[in-house]
């Protein structure tokens, strides 16, 4: 079996900026995972009930279908400006 | 052409297409049976992992547990959010350095990361505990669902499964799973959506179930969202309204956030994602997990929602236009005779929907007796008594003071009947006794379906087979990552290092066979808590595995003392939550408190204790952490190494 894990890349001030420009997009992501999920699908709720999308309020929407739609094109978004960041930072396979 | 023809028909060719692929993709090497040669497609892969982690749970029973639930469908939505949610998690925060680490297993990585062969060995005990009590309900779903579709007996179906699944997962490993898993979640998802959109087209008159759940209600003419109507009917029989808030939000936060933690740490649902060539590949192919499983989560509350209303509207046939206790409830002679109605026959026939005529008026009256609940119970415990007694041959003296009894817990349910009201008026005042349908399973929501649509007898058969390719893949999921635990951390790892290529393929190969042997056995004689030891599943998966990964990836800190530490913290805190309301190793009988909202701490649920868990792993693995020594050089080489896509290695062809 090949060992994959030997490779460490030399210039370790480059490393550095990569991946705290990935930790970012990672907390943005996850932001967006809670808001819309937690947020806007739980704790908000109540304070959203007078907001319909079609036949169901605003909350219960994101509960049963709005999260799910979200965490779908979140997962995409990411992954497209994590491509980039690789390309960016010459990271990338 | 007969409805047991066309199921045998129709799964007979979903079996032959699944060995035909095992055939096709035999493994030849370690890569191939634990990681399927790192070579599969992303969108593939997509599709296997959708198969590998929608359970006979989520296709038979999901959208009944949702539309079925006491407190309203809106409290259940943690099921959508968690099981979603988690491929978030899953994507950002494990697979693509997991996939950059390269190797095949979970403990492996904890046992490299955290530079100790404890910390691997505990990873292998969570693993195994983890998906032994997930795989046992799988087998069950196997067996019950051959026997009501193919009528053989719950065992024959059993043994039928576990040689399908010996087929394609001894030769195939990890390659043939993939391969049927795709299949398998064709088959499956078509199985799903097709009796979905012909009830949608009914209900609402909209094409896509996911339209139609937030659509108008067609029989009304546009006049009502449906919603609105479902919500009406039931809180008129005196259930709470679909739509209805939860009264514990902290409990729902903390279970959605349990179901997403447990979700991202189940090993059999990470190692999917070491199939895959790139670390790229590994984030994107999360996204196509999600949209495949998406499509079946979208659709499941508009199932389970609409299912609910034809249920409900059946029963009560004037509440099709207006109010269901303006007209009578359906009749005894309608159920009989009106060849619409002829499903309920059927599923009366399988003990999944029990109906009784308690006052004999020749109608099923149906609403929300939960109010009776102990009155019910009384009845339910003389009824057995007394039957128990007349056929064990009892004394007459003794029969008829079991009839005594039984009489008395008739009539203390009926005086109970004046204080509960329905539609403003008490049964006692309408005549009725009880909810006349005594048994309503979640399982119809699903299974019932494309009868209650009036479909055609093949989709009746693509059900079955989409029930039974849902639990199949699953579990063939689950037996790898079990088995290559055993002969990968176990074998390999620690009992005899210096094993060939081909000796451990032959041991992966041996430790396969004796987990599904396990797996059946334990099938054949499920444990009563099989049901419970889910919440042990995802309580654990959150409060051990995904807590260290994370760790392991993001922290250069966190060393062997508090993974190891964390660990431990973790997995007694929540076996031993657990443990407290559904008994010690869920021996019947030495719960410590009764398993009732009332008596949990802060309100927080038995299943929803995970999150909980997972936070003192993290507290107390940082605090360790930060007392011990920091990890060797080369450990932090390796986490340097797994944050960088560049370097994952050739991916094998095949």
């Amino acid at each position: 079996m090949v060992d994959r894990t030997g490779h460490v890349t030399s210039d370790r001030t480059t490393s550095n900026a990569y991946w705290s420009a990935n930790v970012r997009i990672i907390l943005i992501s996850l932001a967006v995972w809670f808001a819309c999920s937690f947020g806007l699908g739980i704790l908000l709720r109540p304070a959203l009930s007078g907001i319909m999308v079609g036949g169901a309020d605003l909350g219960f929407w994101f509960a049963q279908q709005g999260s799910i739609y979200v965490f779908l094109v979140l997962i995409f978004v990411y992954a497209l400006l994590m491509n980039r960041l690789d390309r960016q930072y010459g990271v990338d396979e | 052409m007969d409805q047991f023809t066309l199921n045998l028909i129709v799964v007979g060719i979903t079996f032959a297409i699944y060995v035909g692929i095992a055939i096709w993709a035999r493994a030849g090497s370690t890569a191939e049976f634990y990681a399927a040669g790192q070579g599969v497609h992303p969108v593939l892969n997509g599709m296997a992992t959708g198969a590998d982690w929608m359970s006979a749970a989520s296709f038979i029973s999901m959208a009944g547990i949702i539309a079925l639930a006491p407190a309203g469908g809106y409290t259940q939505s943690a099921f959508l959010m968690g099981w979603t949610g988690g491929y978030v998690l899953l994507a950002l925060l494990l697979a693509p350095y997991l996939r950059k680490f390269g190797k095949f297993t979970v403990p492996e990585f904890i046992g490299d990361r955290f530079y100790s062969g404890g910390a691997r060995l505990l990873g292998v005990i969570c693993l195994i505990v983890i998906s032994l009590t997930y795989v046992i309900g799988q087998m069950r779903g196997v067996g019950v669902t051959f026997s009501r579709f193919l009528e053989v007996s719950t065992d024959m179906g059993l043994y039928i499964g576990a040689a399908i699944v010996f087929a394609y997962a001894v030769f195939g490993g990890m390659k043939g799973i993939t391969y049927t898993q795709v299949a398998q979640y064709v088959v499956l998802i078509i199985a799903y959506t097709i009796p979905a959109i012909f009830i949608s087209l009914a209900l609402t008159g909209s094409f896509l179930p996911q339209m139609g759940l937030i659509g108008d209600y067609a029989p009304a003419a546009g006049d009502q969202a449906f919603l609105a109507k479902l919500d009406a009917v039931v809180t008129e029989l005196g259930f709470t309204a679909y739509t209805a808030d939860t009264t514990n939000m902290l409990n729902m936060f903390l279970f959605t956030m349990s179901l997403m933690i447990g979700t991202a740490g189940l090993p059999h649902v990470i190692i999917r994602f070491f199939t895959v060539p790139k670390v790229a590949d590994a984030r994107s192919s999360a996204g196509w997990s999600l949209v495949f499983i998406a499509l079946l989560y979208t659709v499941a509350p508009a199932v389970g929602s609409m299912a609910r209303l034809n249920f409900t509207t059946t029963m009560w046939p004037a509440a099709v236009s207006g109010n269901a206790l303006d007209g009578e409830a359906v009749s005894l002679e309608a159920i009989q005779n009106d060849p619409k109605l002829n499903w309920v026959k059927t599923w009366e026939q399988t003990g999944l929907l029990v109906l009784k005529d308690l006052n004999g008026d020749g109608h099923i009256q149906y609403f929300n007796d939960g109010k009776l609940a102990a009155e019910n119970k009384a009845v339910e415990t003389a009824t057995k008594a007394l039957t128990d007694a007349k056929a064990a041959n009892a004394d007459a003296a003794r029969i008829a003071e079991l009839e005594a009894a039984l009489l008395a817990a008739e009539d203390a349910r009926k005086a109970k009947g004046g204080e509960v009201t329905v539609g403003g008026q008490t049964l006692t005042e309408r005549g009725w006794i009880a909810s006349e349908v005594v048994k309503i399973d979640n399982d119809i929501m699903v299974l019932a379906n494309p009868e209650i649509a009036a479909l055609p007898g093949w989709v009746i058969a693509l059900v079955a087979a989409g029930a039974l390719a849902a639990a199949l893949s699953t579990a063939a999921g689950l037996l790898l990552a079990i088995s290559s635990a055993i002969s990968h951390d176990l074998i390999k790892g620690s009992i005899n290092p210096n094993i060939s290529e081909k000796g451990e393929l032959l041991a992966a190969r041996i430790s396969m066979t004796f987990a599904i042997v396990v797996a059946t056995w334990l099938g054949l004689n499920p444990p009563g808590f099989a049901a419970q030891v889910v919440a042990l599943a995802f309580g654990l998966a959150a409060a051990t595995i995904f807590p260290v990964l994370m760790m392991g990836i993001f922290s250069k800190r966190v060393n062997k003392e508090g993974a190891i530490m964390g660990m431990l913290v973790g997995l007694i805190f929540t076996s031993v939550y657990i443990f407290l309301y559904k008994g010690w190793f869920f021996i019947p009988g030495t719960e410590v408190y009764a398993d009732v909202p009332a008596n949990y701490f802060f309100g927080i649920s038995p299943l929803s204790i995970g999150t909980v868990g997972a936070v003192l792993n993290f507290v107390v693995a940082f605090a360790v952490s930060a007392v011990t020594k920091a990890p060797p050089r080369e450990v932090v080489d390796l986490i340097e190494s797994i944050r960088i896509p560049r370097g994952a290695g050739k991916a094998t062809a095949h």
